[in-house]
């Protein structure tokens, strides 16, 4: 591992100012300075050589409350960005208003690494491509320009949807979908201030530049993240499907949130995990849904739309019908909850 | 930081893990080195009283922390922590690599309220392997250690 500095800023405006004296404009992912919160995913990049700073800013001893706090009012869970994943999982309220929310995080990880990792650094979280966590393969994402070996390679956990001809690593986060599903927005800071970007806006399709994975600069950090819920975002599920039954990456997974007129359907709230580059919602789903009564034929219209755009590669096509069959149970028994 | 109750300043390169820390520095080895990347949990230790993977964190960030290794669990006159004793009594290892992770963290598990049922138990207990697979016997042991546990 590359030796690093290490700094333990106590307050937001002195972690931007330690980040900007040393970002050097490239992106966050290749910047010589790293923020670090739980460490989860980038002691374990550190380690594996694929993370490589030069100096790592703390976020840990940072003293503004609302960092730590989840709030719930006016339609709307605030969640503190140094939250941990553990807490906001545990949470009655969260659980009850927004079901989603905390089963997308029950299903992440283990409770050891929920209990270390921050909201804001799982939504964050780097891909887990084999290539790119092996150095000694070409990777786009780690080296830009070195290519791609997962295209022919063993690419069996690799993304159907919003691929490039650069890169097809998946997005594995789980939350970072019920964030897409139900329009969060996160509040940034940075050396020019605040600013509140949409979640759907946050990550980056890889395109030619997989390097570049967030709309942030690397003098910015996420310091909460806002979720509207209504009434109806009560009736709303994540669905995870995995090799084992837990503690694992999702091979498909389907966060539903419906807003349903008795059998028929006003409002659907779809996002795909498992199967993309990036946190997906699919709004060509949702709008099949709209003004249809929920029943076998239209879930299966719906997931078919979901999945039309779908590049599968050599050993990942399972992926389009498995994600069609998630989606589609995820919405059955979405409507079928007792709320 | 503390490590089991006692105050320990120690000087380490920023690039040493609390794992490496606690055994080749402190010279706690009861913690163990699986994977070394998080997958594994057998080097799960308590970090103020909450369940953590020890390979993922640099030392340095627990600067002022409480550490609670598998050494600390046993009373000043070495009897037992319920949860020794139970997997003890439920043969509940083999080779018994795991087994300090597996304590400390069916330890977290309960402290959590996340060992209602046999189910719950498997759920909250996912991040800790066991390549002997002795999980029935691990499951049985949390459930006898959760009672007693309960009642002191």
């Amino acid at each position: 591992m590359r030796p690093f500095v290490f700094e333990r800023p106590t307050n937001i405006s002195a972690a931007v100012a330690l980040v900007s004296s040393f970002a050097d404009g490239r992106a966050p992912t290749q910047a010589d300075v790293q923020f670090i919160a739980g460490g989860t995913n980038l002691a374990d990049y550190m380690k594996l050589g694929v993370a490589r700073p030069r100096r790592l800013v703390d976020l840990n001893d940072l003293s503004e409350p609302a960092l730590r706090q989840i709030r719930i009012s006016d339609g709307t869970i605030r969640f503190g960005a140094l939250v941990r994943m553990g807490e906001a999982a545990d949470r009655g309220d969260v659980k009850r208003h927004c079901p989603l929310l905390a089963e997308s995080l029950k299903f992440a990880a283990s409770a050891q690494i929920r209990n270390m990792a921050s909201l804001a650094g799982n939504v964050l979280q780097r891909t887990r491509c084999e290539y790119f966590r092996e150095t000694s393969w070409p990777c786009n994402k780690r080296v830009p320009g070195s290519g791609c070996a997962a295209m022919e390679g063993l690419n069996r956990q690799h993304a159907v949807l919003g691929t490039s001809d650069a890169c097809i690593a998946t997005y594995h986060g789980d939350f970072a979908q019920a964030l897409i599903a139900l329009d969060a927005v996160v509040d940034v800071e940075g050396r020019h201030g605040t600013r509140q970007i949409r979640f759907a806006k946050l990550h980056q399709l890889p395109g030619d530049t997989p390097d570049v994975e967030t709309d942030l600069a690397a003098d910015e950090v996420i310091t909460a993240i806002n979720v509207p819920f209504s009434e109806w975002s009560r009736r709303s599920r994540y669905l995870k499907i995995r090799d084992r039954e837990s503690y694992a990456f999702a091979l498909a997974s389907a966060a539903v949130a419906l807003d349903m007129d008795g059998d028929t359907v006003r409002q659907a709230r779809i996002a795909l995990g498992g199967v993309a580059t990036v946190p997906w919602r699919a709004r060509l789903a949702e709008e099949a849904l709209v003004g249809k009564r929920l029943d076998q034929s239209a879930a299966e219209t719906a997931a078919d739309a979901a999945f039309a755009e779908a590049k599968p590669r050599r050993h990942n096509e399972f992926k389009v019908p498995l994600g069609k069959r998630t989606l589609v149970r995820a919405l059955i028994e979405t409507r079928d909850m007792k709320v | 930081m503390r490590i089991n109750g006692q105050v320990y300043n120690l000087g380490l390169d920023n690039r040493t893990s609390l794992l490496d820390a606690l055994r080749d520095h402190v010279g706690l080895t009861g913690t163990k080195k699986g994977c070394d990347h998080g997958q594994c949990g057998a080097c799960t230790v308590l970090i103020d009283g909450k369940r953590v993977l020890s390979c993922l964190s640099f030392a340095v960030m627990n600067e002022g922390r409480e550490v609670t290794t598998v050494e600390g669990l046993a009373s000043a006159d070495d009897s037992l922590h319920p949860m020794q004793q139970a997997f003890i009594d439920n043969d509940a290892f083999q080779c018994g690599y795991c087994t300090p992770g597996q304590i400390m963290s069916a330890i977290g598990c309960i402290s959590e309220g996340h060992a209602g049922s046999e189910d719950d138990i498997r759920e909250y207990m996912s991040g800790n392997l066991c390549r002997c697979a002795a999980y029935p016997n691990i499951v049985a042991a949390i459930l006898q250690a959760r009672d007693e546990m309960r009642r002191a």
